[in-house]
């Protein structure tokens, strides 16, 4: 990836960071963690790979994001924001009974938002449902589901996995979000999921794993999964839960607590700086 | 004699007959030869997609599907659907309100042999608590094909009920109409009204004759939409004959007893007295015995219309 376009996905993951937190500040609840994990993944898939249009966003063609990972909306909200699906004042509502920004997202009231999610293992599902109707009618767009590791422990994620490979969907993306924490602790010490990599390829997935905060490997990666025909990828980022603000990172208590004011300063004060 | 065919039979030869005219998918659990969406198959295999035992994963893609503006039919056993998935029917189709049709067969004990684990008596009540579900209960072949059809252009996620046990076909499919949510009385009466659904409306009209053989004149209600429920023809049977018997092959908690219940009691309280299971599980047996058992017959319904008449001030 060129120089020039790594600065600017970098540029936009920073104020999905921002957006993100301001959200999660302003609501004093929700899921920065998990948020800031999967902010350089979705900035290249928002600004760089997928075909969509905030100025039309129930294009039938446009390719599908599911956020299987639901708790991280505020993350997504930020990235759809940025990219102008709706003004980003909305982000600072976020929570709020008059908002349309759910705690977890809504397709029927936040625009871009291509599923409901929220309860762990089922977007993964829908996804996958997406793009069997894109095989039935003959269109051509991708769908990716980003799964987070804790949440791959769901069962109903391994059935969608088997049906993804069963139609040969390849054009169905999955990716995890390897963090490496969930809300009780480690993954690894809480329920084992591992090693994705060798489960994913016996249940026939084209499995690539990757840095999810560097730019040239994610790029490598959905474009190899864009090329692979004839069975479906899961691409394994390996993440820091918390990224980009140090007291936050690879810290379990910040799967879902809001900062304070104080922590809310400093963590913005770092994201700007880091920038 | 009246023909006999189950509703489950009506829901995969209505779906066969109306590939042609409308555009949908069928996603099944591995259960294409029970549910009779093999009948669809057959006929356009390229529209069947079986999602294999994974009852949860099907209603989530079926939600995906119909994020793209594509009519899909999700068929497994009533169990698998309203109870196994409850949570994919009410987080992935519900809340979203999706476009997707639940074709659930072998509900209630006329599953008979197999038991307390395949007879679901809990569907209604799962189905009817999440907003925006309309819950559709055929009594014959006539109303479940028509309840299919009706599935075709109906907007929003729907729970069609259907049984594996053959029953009488008891209307005329060149008179029969079938509107969503409005209920039909099939034969008046004055000093009390039978509401019944599914198998249970060949068995009211059994205990109207019944009645009417004591001198007491029952109104027959078919209610095959438990939501939206038809309140009207509710309330006018309860002001007109003062008393209500419910029959459904479902608990009595939370089914079509506790919807008429609510109606009542909001808009005309009289005496409602509810013919189903009684709070308890199957099991195995013949169906005609586990009727019995469990008091889902004429007589029975006849005995709590009695029962109601006496409760009447």
């Amino acid at each position: 990836m060129e120089q020039a376009k790594k600065l600017e996905l970098q540029s936009v993951a920073t104020e999905i960071r921002l957006g993100a937190l301001l959200g999660v500040h302003a609501a004093k609840s929700g899921h920065p963690g998990g948020s800031l994990s999967i902010a350089d993944l979705l900035a290249y898939l928002y600004f760089y790979k997928m075909r969509v249009d905030a100025k039309n966003p129930d294009d039938p063609d446009r390719d599908r994001l599911v956020l299987s990972k639901g708790h991280t909306a505020p993350a997504l909200y930020a990235t759809l924001a940025e990219k102008g699906f709706f003004p980003k004042e909305e982000l600072a509502k976020l929570r709020q009974v008059d908002s349309f920004l759910q705690g977890h997202p809504d397709m029927k009231h936040t625009p871009g938002v291509d599923m409901t999610t929220g309860s762990l293992g089922l977007g993964i599902s829908a996804a996958a449902g997406m793009a069997l109707a894109a095989k039935i009618a003959g269109k051509d767009y991708r769908t990716y589901a980003i799964v987070g590791d804790g949440e791959s422990e769901e069962g109903q994620v391994w059935e969608a996995c088997m049906f993804a490979a069963h139609y040969k969907l390849d054009n169905f993306c999955l990716v995890i979000d390897w963090n490496g924490l969930q809300i009780d602790g480690p993954v690894a010490e809480v329920m084992n999921p591992t090693p994705h990599d060798k489960k994913l390829e016996a249940f026939g997935f084209n499995v690539i794993s990757i840095d999810g905060h560097d730019f040239d490997q994610i790029d490598a990666a959905f474009t190899a999964a864009e090329n692979c025909k004839g069975k479906p990828t899961a691409i394994i980022a390996k993440t820091t839960k918390g990224k980009g603000v140090s007291f936050m990172e690879n810290q379990v208590g910040w799967h879902g607590n809001a900062p304070s004011d104080e922590q809310y300063e400093q963590a913005v004060a770092e994201l700007k700086g880091g920038n | 004699m009246a023909d006999k065919i189950a509703t489950r039979e009506s829901y995969g030869n209505a779906l066969a007959e109306l590939g042609e005219k409308y555009d949908f998918v069928v996603l099944d659990a591995d259960l294409a030869a029970a549910t009779k969406t093999g009948v669809f198959k057959k006929k356009f295999p390229e529209r069947f997609f079986d999602c294999g035992i994974a009852e949860g994963n099907m209603m989530t893609v079926a939600a995906g599907i119909a994020t793209t503006g594509k009519l899909v039919f999700a068929s497994t056993f009533a169990m698998f659907a309203a109870g196994r998935a409850f949570e994919q029917i009410r987080n992935s189709i519900g809340y979203p309100n999706l476009n997707v049709k639940i074709g659930a067969t072998h509900a209630g004990i006329t599953v008979g042999e197999d038991g307390a684990t395949h007879q679901c008596l809990e569907d209604l009540a799962l189905m009817r608590t999440i907003p925006g579900m309309t819950v559709v209960s055929p009594a014959d072949d006539v109303e479940a094909r028509a309840a299919v059809e009706a599935a075709m252009t109906h907007k929003g996620p729907m729970y069609m009920r259907f049984g594996r046990l053959a029953v009488p076909v008891l209307f005329d499919k060149n008179t029969y109409k079938f509107e969503l949510g409005k209920g039909a009385v099939l034969a008046d009466g004055k000093d009390v009204t039978i509401v019944a659904t599914g198998v249970m409306v060949g068995m009211a009209l059994e205990a109207r004759e019944l009645l009417a053989n004591e001198g007491i004149s029952a109104r027959v209600i078919n209610i095959h939409t438990i939501k939206p429920i038809d309140r009207e023809i509710i309330l006018a049977a309860a002001a007109d004959t003062g008393a209500i018997v419910t029959a459904e092959e479902h608990n009595i908690i939370g089914g079509l007893g506790s919807a008429v219940a609510e109606v009542v009691c909001e808009g005309k309280p009289v005496p409602v007295l509810r013919v189903g299971t009684e709070d308890c599980f199957g099991r195995s047996g013949k169906v005609p015995a586990l009727l019995e058992y469990y008091g889902l017959t004429p007589a029975n319904i006849a005995a709590k219309a009695k029962a109601a008449v006496a409760l009447k001030k």
